[in-house]
């Protein structure tokens, strides 16, 4: 046997030579990478600003204060004012009858609100203008929009009146309040923060959407941006009126703040949250049915019903496989592309926000949100600009495109993998590193393969955005590029609603399993 | 006079019965614990009182006005009861002011002097009305939820559990000084517990709950010196249980000859608290008892587990586990004598 001689000469170092003692971790390798994203996220924002001072005070204030801008802004703050309000009573109302009330089939309700989520907007309103040929104006826009998001709040509604103690209800019975006033006074108060994230998320794709109001011809900023673009390419007047419009959603972000103040909601004190009781409806059943009934017939018996009639009508005839099976396969490789690289940026700002919180992290996200919460028009219009002045080989190809998508949906992807990066303890890499692995391979093989889930669901919820996504898309892909989405668009553009239909369809097909993906992760953030 | 009373009340859940034929009479003024393991139904006993629950089948009377006659109840909101949760269930949304506000109008006079006066008789800090719920610490969070509950003047209030979540310390300091506030008020009491010491020190009527029954009421001590059964006394501490034969008040079993509580004949099971038992050294000429050999001393702090073999004994009650204070124990493997001091429990029913 060999004697191993672990005793050490004095003087001699305690490692082997040549081993140097490094307790750099890679924390400015990561942060270098989040300052970066951050820049490309900023790019829009800082568009924006340019091309306002470069106008010049006089050209701009010519362009902003002018009665079209005015009408425009009165259409927006209307649209706002009156749908948001609307979705929040419909969510809170859906909410409580299938989280709370004895209500036959709450489950199947439960789902059927979510569902109009798998439709996308501007399929919405394709299939109203086709049922109801004269519809249009604010009352058009007010009742799609309505159908279409509603489910964003029903949401983040529905699971937290799931989480809510129902102990505080008894406790509120008890000193004497009336059921009725028991929801008022302890309920909704409540639910203020889920109502505030989900009117936010409302309001904001309300400002960005243009496919569902182009098609009921109810202008907006949006569709007003893109008309201009569309004739006079790239004019200051389009310009001015992205600024107002990134005026508009830094308002509503700073309302939001507002409202939600720095108030903790969470229950307090330990043990788990016993299981609420069921509200009996009794005779009131059938009347509260009709809401459930009701809704499901509007946002999904609609577009299928429409569907199902151009589907019909157009027989074989419309599935021109020779267009679908390219546009299938374009608006796939955009998905899964964007996916990737959008998911990929965001792993520094993940890492960086779970493992290192600071200012600088705060700074870097708040960047990240604000941006994420711009309209994809404006993204465009940014891009678009810069390239053509700045970087011309770059103009309409794929590389910008995905640029687009990277600074839209990085939000997205970053909350999946926060989550998941959070659930990957630091001990675990720490434990990787003290069994000989370098920081970088210890984040690979233990914090990385974790998050793998996490990573994989935001990809997915990128990609979902990507492949139902009209606006960037139709401004900046190269020519000739067509998706399911824009091969949709120019097809209901020319009216040809029964050629546009099988593109509508597969649409929906794709969605869905992403929209249930969503729903049973609602349930189960919930506890359920 | 009962305050409260329950006749015959039973909540079934399929075909689980969670509270099966109960009859409680509460007296007015007085402090009831209903003991029981998790499990046992006293919480959903709890909760057809409050009316969260309306019972299958029974009546719930308080003060003479049926609350509850079946299914048919009066809601919650209009029973007038005071709550305290397990975990206090304060508005998370309400500073503490608005929630010891929350029952009362919000244009009765003096409404702010109230709360303060609340405030004040749960013995808390004025600077604490604007404080939020999450930042008081468990003790304060149940001090305000009683405070909630008094506002109102209940004539019945109902503690579900108000001490488990807090620490052991912190357990005993608030029970006490929750039970002298209630006692002031002159508030008729019902808390639900599965802890034996708070039930027993809390109480003046201890009610014991098993699935569903309620299998003994009495006063703490009735109960703790004379249980129905031997599952009752081993639940209320811990209890020695040995196979004797009776005669004429007195038993005889391996601890020799014991005065008894029950003039029967025959063989029967008797009952004692390791606190009555007395170890001697076996060479004291004065000491009377068995002899026993020490087999093992688990030390922990003040009071330390001895466990004695008696020598003479048949095997089922060969060995005994006391309790002594650590100062003097005997040594693994000394000879003692064991006595018995006061009377032995005979357990009534049938005799095995």
């Amino acid at each position: 046997m060999t004697q191993v001689s672990i005793e050490r000469r004095p003087g001699a170092p305690v490692f082997p030579t040549g081993f140097r003692w490094r307790r750099r971790s890679f924390l400015p390798l990561m942060a270098g990478a989040a300052v970066l994203v951050a820049l490309a996220a900023l790019l829009p924002l800082g568009f924006v600003l340019w091309v306002t001072v470069q106008t010049g005070w006089e050209t701009a204030s010519a362009l902003i204060f002018r009665p079209r801008v005015g009408e425009l802004l009165v259409n927006t703050v209307l649209l706002v004012v009156l749908t948001v309000p609307l979705c929040a009573a419909l969510a809170v109302a859906l909410a409580w009858l299938t989280e709370r009330s004895d209500l036959p089939g709450a489950r199947i309700w439960s789902w059927l609100a979510v569902a109009p989520l798998a439709v996308p907007a501007f399929v919405h309103s394709y299939a109203w203008i086709s049922l109801v040929p004269g519809l249009n104006g604010l009352f058009a826009a007010v009742l799609v929009s309505t159908i279409a998001y509603s489910p964003l709040l029903y949401l983040p509604v529905s699971a937290a009146l799931r989480r809510l103690d129902p102990g505080l209800e008894d406790a509120a019975a008890s000193l004497g309040e009336p059921p009725g006033r028991v929801f008022l006074r302890v309920v909704l108060p409540q639910l203020r923060l889920a109502l505030c994230g989900g009117a936010l998320l409302v309001g904001l794709h309300l400002l960005a959407e243009y496919g569902l109001f182009a098609m009921i011809r109810f202008d907006t900023f949006t569709t007003a941006i893109i008309d201009q673009f569309q004739s006079t390419y790239n004019g200051p007047a389009a310009n001015m009126m992205a600024g107002v419009l990134v005026v508009c959603c830094l308002s509503l972000l700073w309302l939001d703040a507002l409202i939600r103040g720095r108030t903790r909601y969470a229950r307090i004190g330990p043990g788990a949250a016993r299981q609420p009781r069921l509200t009996r409806l009794g005779r009131m059943t059938l009347p509260c049915l009709l809401l459930p009934i009701g809704f499901a017939a509007l946002s999904l018996g609609v577009p299928l019903l429409t569907l199902g009639q151009w589907l019909a009508a157009g027989g074989a005839a419309i599935w021109k496989l020779d267009e679908i099976g390219p546009a299938l396969w374009q608006t796939a490789v955009f998905a899964i592309a964007g996916g990737a690289v959008t998911t990929a940026a965001a792993i520094p700002m993940a890492w960086l926000s779970v493992r290192r919180p600071g200012r600088l992290q705060r700074v870097l996200e708040a960047c990240n949100y604000v941006v994420g919460s711009l309209p994809g028009v404006v993204v465009a219009l940014a891009l678009v600009t810069i390239t053509v002045r700045v970087a011309l080989p770059l103009y309409q190809t794929a590389a910008t495109v995905l640029l687009a998508y990277l600074v839209m949906f990085l939000p997205r992807a970053l909350i999946g993998l926060r989550a998941s990066v959070a659930q990957a303890p630091v001990e675990l890499e720490q434990a990787a590193a003290s069994l000989g692995r370098s920081p970088g391979r210890a984040l690979w093989s233990v914090t990385i393969r974790l998050a793998a889930p996490g990573a994989a669901a935001g990809m997915a919820l990128v990609a979902l955005g990507i492949a139902n996504e009209l606006t960037a898309t139709q401004m900046l892909a190269p020519n000739g590029t067509r998706t399911l989405a824009t091969a949709f668009w120019s097809y209901s553009g020319e009216i040809d609603y029964a050629a546009a239909a099988p593109y509508a369809l597969l649409m929906i097909l794709i969605s869905l399993p992403l929209t249930w993906l969503l729903y049973v992760q609602s349930k189960r953030s919930a506890g359920r | 006079m009962s305050l409260l009373e329950l006749r015959g009340v039973t909540r079934r859940y399929g075909a689980v019965t969670a509270v099966d034929r109960v009859d409680l009479a509460v007296p007015a003024g007085s402090r009831t614990a209903i003991l029981g393991p998790s499990g046992s139904g006293k919480s959903t006993l709890l909760r057809i009182i409050a009316g969260f629950e309306a019972p299958d089948a029974g009546r719930v009377a308080l003060d003479g006005r049926v609350l509850a006659d079946g299914p048919a109840a009066m809601p919650a909101h209009l029973r007038g009861i005071g709550l305290v949760a397990q975990d206090g269930a304060l508005f998370p949304h309400l500073t503490v002011a608005e929630n010891i506000g929350f029952g009362l109008p919000r244009r009765a006079p003096h409404r702010a002097e109230r709360i303060a006066e609340l405030l004040a008789m749960v013995e808390l800090d004025p600077a604490m009305l604007r404080r939020r719920p999450d930042q008081l610490s468990g003790g304060q969070q149940q001090r305000v939820a009683l405070a909630r509950a008094l506002a109102r003047r209940p004539r019945l209030m109902l503690l579900d559990e108000p001490f488990s979540a807090l620490d052991t310390g912190l357990r005993a300091s608030t029970r006490k000084a929750v039970s002298a506030l209630l006692e002031a008020a002159g508030i008729t009491t019902i808390m639900v517990t599965h802890d034996q010491a708070e039930a027993l020190s809390f109480a003046d009527q201890v009610a014991v709950m098993r699935a569903g029954r309620l299998l003994q009421v009495g006063s703490p001590r009735e109960l703790y010196l004379r249980p129905k059964d031997p599952m009752i006394a081993e639940f209320l501490g811990e209890a020695i249980i040995l196979p004797a034969r009776l005669a004429g008040g007195w038993a005889d079993c391996a601890l020799g000859r014991i005065k008894v509580d029950d003039g029967r004949s025959g063989d029967s099971r008797i009952m004692l608290r390791p606190e009555q038992l007395v170890l001697a050294e076996a060479d004291d000429p004065a000491a009377g008892g068995v002899p026993g050999e020490v087999m093992e001393i688990d030390f922990a702090g003040a009071l330390c587990s001895v466990t004695v073999r008696l020598l003479g004994a048949a095997d089922g009650a060969a060995r005994l586990l006391l309790r002594r204070p650590s100062l003097g124990l005997p040594a693994v493997g000394a000879r003692v004598r064991v006595s018995v001091a006061g009377g032995a429990h005979v357990f009534p029913g049938p005799e095995s």
